[in-house]
């Protein structure tokens, strides 16, 4: 059979393929108009084939050809603050192609291939090289250095290596087989990408979002996932991760959600700074964008081709990570693609393979040994969306089993305005325990302890509340009407914290901490005052206190609070005397 | 090839057709079918094969047999698009339905429509103000939104949308909207009304209908939508309009939707709505917004009405989870006979913070709308207490919230269906309203805002 077929069946996205010699996800071009395709399923003679574009209009009979390759991404210096859809073509690429809608049939470069950079070699005449060694450098944007690595696969010694200007498709080196490499690569999207070895996590994604650094920390090369219903701050919540966590690269999928949500992205990231490194986060940022009315096939490809760009970044030492909004639209356009298959199907009408794929998406992230013997990371964090909020459905079950970090969304809380609206009751992360270390060292040597008190505090609120429901809460005892008040000043002051607001969206994780100790302090003063004869009233209503909770809006907070917490503390001291 | 019969129909079954043996025929084309009576019905293509066709016929498939004629149109749906559409109704295949002549096509548009580039997009960030005091404060519309209301059968959701179509405008700005409303499986009755009200005031001059009602066929409100926002990019991207889509009520299409799926034997998704029904309303939503170059604008206000009152329904579920926002219809509020019934507290307008403040509305908006939210929330709260313990055991500061409550319904949310406050006569009523309840309880409310607008303050 030849690699030229002809079209049998148009059903949607999926197409049926005849007289065409075809493997498993080879990439194909489908009809007169040369349409991507990937080859999902072979049936004797007939290969089943997804489709990136729309369909509409094709005929059976028209051409469908098999390129043999897999599906794809390109990697390689111009990846950085480029904006692709699901199968890497640019956006600004497809707009000056095709107008401000997207038609179809039109291919794109990943990235300009014309485009010149200084390459400036790490290896010399000689050295021996293996797969994933660096043997050059690029200095993509001002913050990110592209280490030229030698694909996965090749290794040998260096017969000659360039310096100086090249594009990515030039040879910049040769090794002595003959092997040319090119400052541009390819990596099958479905593959993970190679490395020596996994480790155990020991440092925290630092996130600057009180609630999860403090009280649900994600590790670098964790995974976690989000789940919540409708307008309960899933998109906020990753869009604050990708502005202000301490990761070196962000890779930002929108998948299947809202065309203004990336719109939003593009426009306010080359004006924010990154926290971290002072320089535009942009800089820093690789986003994919396959819109919920974009081709579901391509959204169904838009998370494997970015995590591969994330493994990519991974494999130079860097610490990557990745957002994913949303899984659920990922897992759905499985289901549509399954169902065009008349695939057997599983519960809800997701098929079968719906837990191991998620499985096997998230087994992507990871701390690494690289194959060149550097440290790297992928931190993937998912957001899901269930039907109706209830997350006893397919998507959020099958994330949670293979997720260590469960950031709980909550419709009530967001209904209350309390953002972000993660529920602290439910929400968990299973790090503690390896990141410990790494707070003692570099926060305070108590912050284990630290955390464990505030998290008390607020399970013994949640008990509290449930006898005020009956009785009031003038009815209890005053220590616990203070335990009431402290656990209040929790999420008012601790746990709540606006996405928008200019100071207070991104918090130093050292400031976090004095925070809570500021919190502990409040308690303790409050605590020996009224042992002492002084009004629950009294200490409560100290305008120190409020002072030093409506501080934290303001700029150069963490150079005040400790004087101000000494001044509360006095403050509420004097309040014995008053009685 | 257009033209060639071809009488191969094997099953009919629900709303489609199968038939066999013809010569290649495109995915998504426009069929027509030929009844032994004379009948013209029309269709599409859902899936084709060199042995077999499936055909969704739009307007029922009542009295087709295997003897029915069926020609391939040769290419997909399209809709002829000119100015000329506008003040005029059409029926849901997009046919005039005013007696008036066919619509002369500057253009012919294909009605699937093309995803708008993300990257060609532009923010939404222009206030609209609808006159409407719970939406211009609480869920502030912006220009270029998608923004449903959610609603339930027998609440007065029609007369909101009316209202909104007349009052709605830009602050300062006498420009005008083009309303292109349609209408899926809505009664003869609420049609009459919005068409009567449309005429009364002169809008309809301005407006494009598209009609499906519910004695129409149900599987053409697949398409009806999608026709309207077809005409609507029209007018939008290229005439540089700025178009208000209404639609109602998009329970009805998705229930045509599950028809077609179950004829389909699809595996059903929830409540057996397809499984992709996600995808196919992102398809009609997503075509809000405003792209840069063009002067235009498409600002969506969906209208549905929520199954049982459940806004878990996946109706409502997978509309919210698409729309930049809510507006939700109370029922409770309703009885108490309080017009409009906005509940303001599952509301929500994911743009209205790129659309309100010092440069557009005023400077006290967000901060007030916080305030007047926070109070009514703990308000209603305790309405629920009081039931349990008695108003006496509340303290000063809950007396003074649960009365908020009461005055928040009756006075701020409570207006008349011609009433068009601007936003400022809104923003000064509600320092008016909360001016009931002591400052120092005031905690959302800047000093600066309390200074400058609180009544006790202003000489
Ligand atoms: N951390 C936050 N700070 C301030 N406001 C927030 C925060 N999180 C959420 N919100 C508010 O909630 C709204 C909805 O949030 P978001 O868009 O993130 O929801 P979502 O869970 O992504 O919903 P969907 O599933 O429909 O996409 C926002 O527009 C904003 O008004
Ligand atoms: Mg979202």
């Amino acid at each position: 059979m030849s690699n030229e077929g002809v079209i049998y069946r148009i059903s949607g996205p999926v197409v049926t393929a005849t007289g065409m010699s075809a493997a498993m996800y080879d990439v194909v071009r489908v009809g007169h108009e040369g349409l991507m395709g990937e080859v999902i399923e072979l049936h004797g003679e007939k290969a089943v084939i997804q489709v990136y574009e729309d369909t509409s209009g094709i005929r059976p009979g028209e051409p469908v050809l098999n390129t043999q390759e897999t599906l794809s991404v390109s990697l390689g210096p111009g990846l950085l603050t480029q904006i692709y859809d699901g199968i890497q073509r640019p956006l600004p690429t497809l707009e000056k192609e095709m107008g401000v809608f997207i038609t179809r049939g039109v291919d794109a470069d990943a990235f300009d291939l014309e485009k010149i950079w200084t390459f400036e070699p790490q290896v010399a005449v000689g050295d021996e090289v293996v797969g994933g060694q660096v043997i050059g450098h690029v200095q993509e944007t001002e913050t990110i250095i592209h280490k030229i690595m030698v694909p996965p696969t090749a290794s040998g010694t260096v017969k000659s290596i360039e310096s100086g200007d090249f594009n990515v498709t030039q040879t910049v080196c040769v090794l002595e087989d003959g092997t040319e490499m090119q400052m541009m690569q390819k990596w099958p999207v479905r593959t993970p990408r190679p490395f020596q070895q996994k480790y155990a996590p020991d440092t925290p994604l630092v996130t600057g979002m009180r609630i999860l650094d403090f009280l649900f920390p994600l590790a670098k090369g964790g995974a976690a996932g989000i789940p919540g219903p409708f307008g309960s701050g899933k998109t906020v919540t990753q869009q604050s991760l990708a502005k202000y966590s301490d990761a070196q690269l962000v890779v930002y999928i929108g998948c299947g959600e809202r065309g203004n949500e990336m719109t939003e992205v593009l426009d306010e990231f080359p004006h924010l700074i990154d926290p971290n490194t002072g320089k535009p986060l942009m800089e820093r940022t690789v986003m994919i964008a396959n819109t919920s009315n974009m081709p579901v096939a391509a959204r169904e490809a838009s998370v494997y081709t970015g995590i591969t760009i994330a493994e990519y970044f991974r494999d130079m030492g860097y610490d990557v990570a990745l957002m994913a909004d949303s899984t659920s639209r990922w897992a759905e356009a499985m289901r549509e693609i399954s169902s065009r298959l008349e695939e057997m199907p599983g519960e809800e009408g997701y098929p079968a393979y719906l837990s191991s794929r998620i499985a096997e998406f998230y087994e992507r992230a990871g701390r690494v040994e690289t194959l060149s013997g550097d440290d790297g990371s992928v931190t993937v964090i998912g957001a899901v969306s269930p039907p109706g909020g209830d997350i006893s459905e397919p998507v959020s079950q099958g994330t949670l089993r293979i997720v260590k970090v469960f950031w709980g969304l909550d419709a009530g809380l967001a209904r209350q305005r309390h953002f972000p609206a993660i529920n602290w009751l439910n929400s968990y992360s299973l790090y503690p325990q390896s990141l410990d270390q790494w707070f003692r060292d570099n926060i305070s040597q108590d912050f284990p302890e630290v955390r464990t008190q505030i998290s008390g505090l607020l399970q013994i609120e949640s008990e509290l509340q449930e006898i005020v429901q009956l009785v009031g809460s003038d009815a209890l005892p005053t220590d616990q009407q203070l335990t009431l008040e402290v656990a209040r000043m929790i999420r008012e002051f601790f746990l709540q914290q606006n996405g928008f607001h200019d100071v207070d969206a991104y918090c130093d994780i050292h400031l976090q901490y004095r925070m809570a100790k500021a919190i502990l302090s409040f308690q303790d003063a409050a605590k020996s005052a009224m042992a002492n004869g002084a009004q629950l009233n009294d200490v409560v209503n100290v305008p120190s206190r409020s002072d030093l909770m409506r501080a934290r809006l303001e700029k150069g907070y963490i150079d005040v609070i400790d004087s101000m917490v000494e001044t509360m503390t006095a403050e509420i001291a004097d309040t014995v005397e008053e009685n | 090839m257009t033209g060639k019969e071809y009488r191969t129909i094997t099953d009919v079954k629900g709303p489609l057709v199968f038939l066999n043996k013809t010569e290649p025929v495109a995915f998504g084309e426009i069929v027509t079918l030929r009844l032994s009576n004379g009948t013209i019905k029309n269709g599409q293509v859902l899936d084709t094969s060199d042995d077999l066709v499936i055909v969704q016929v739009f307007e029922g498939t009542s009295k087709i047999d295997r003897e029915a004629g069926v020609t391939f149109m040769g290419d997909v749906f399209k809709l002829p698009v000119s100015t000329d559409l506008v003040g005029r109704i059409l029926d849901g295949a997009g046919r005039p339905r005013d007696g008036g002549p066919e619509i002369v096509a500057d253009e012919k548009a294909d009605i699937i429509g093309a995803a708008i580039n993300p990257y060609s997009r532009q923010s939404p960030n222009d206030f609209i103000q609808t006159g409407v005091s719970a939406i211009d404060l609480c869920t502030s519309l912006v220009r270029g939104q998608k923004l449903p209301i959610f609603s339930a059968s027998g609440l007065p959701h029609n007369d909101i949308a009316l209202q909104i179509a007349r009052q709605a405008k830009l602050k300062d700005s006498d420009e005008e909207f083009i309303v292109v409303f349609c209408a899926m499986g809505i009664t003869a009755e609420e049609y009459n009304f919005f068409r009567s009200d449309l005429e009364r005031t002169g809008a309809l001059e301005n407006a494009v209908l598209f009609v499906n009602l519910a004695d129409d066929p149900a599987v053409e409100r697949i398409i009806t939508p999608r026709l309207a926002l077809t005409a609507a990019e029209y007018l939008a991207f290229e005439k540089d309009y700025h178009v208000l889509v209404i639609y109602t009520d998009m329970t009805n299409y998705c229930d045509a939707l599950r028809q077609i799926g179950a004829a389909r034997e699809e595996v059903p998704g929830r409540r057996g709505y397809p499984g992709y029904m996600y995808t196919d309303l992102a398809m009609l939503y997503e075509r809000a917004g405003i792209v840069k170059g063009k002067k235009g604008s498409i600002t969506q206000f969906p209208i549905l009405t929520m199954p049982g009152d459940d806004i878990t329904h996946p109706i409502p579920d997978l509309s919210g989870y698409i729309t930049e926002g809510q507006i939700v219809i109370s029922r409770e509020l309703h009885q108490q006979g309080i017009y409009p019934p906005i509940n303001v507290l599952p509301s929500l307008s994911r743009l209205m913070g790129s659309c309100i403040g010092e440069k557009t509305t005023r400077e006290d908006h967000k901060s007030v709308s916080d305030q007047m939210y926070a109070a009514y929330a703990q308000g209603r709260e305790l309405r629920g207490l009081v039931a349990i313990v008695g108003e006496d055991a509340l303290n000063e500061r809950d007396k003074q919230l649960l009365d908020f409550s009461g005055v928040f319904e009756d006075k701020f949310l409570r207006q008349t269906r011609d009433e068009d406050r601007s936003i400022e006569e809104t923003l000064d009523l509600c320092w008016t309203l909360m001016s009931s309840i002591d400052t120092k309880y005031l905690v959302r409310l800047e000093q600066t805002w309390i200074d400058k607008y609180h009544p006790d303050n202003k000489a």
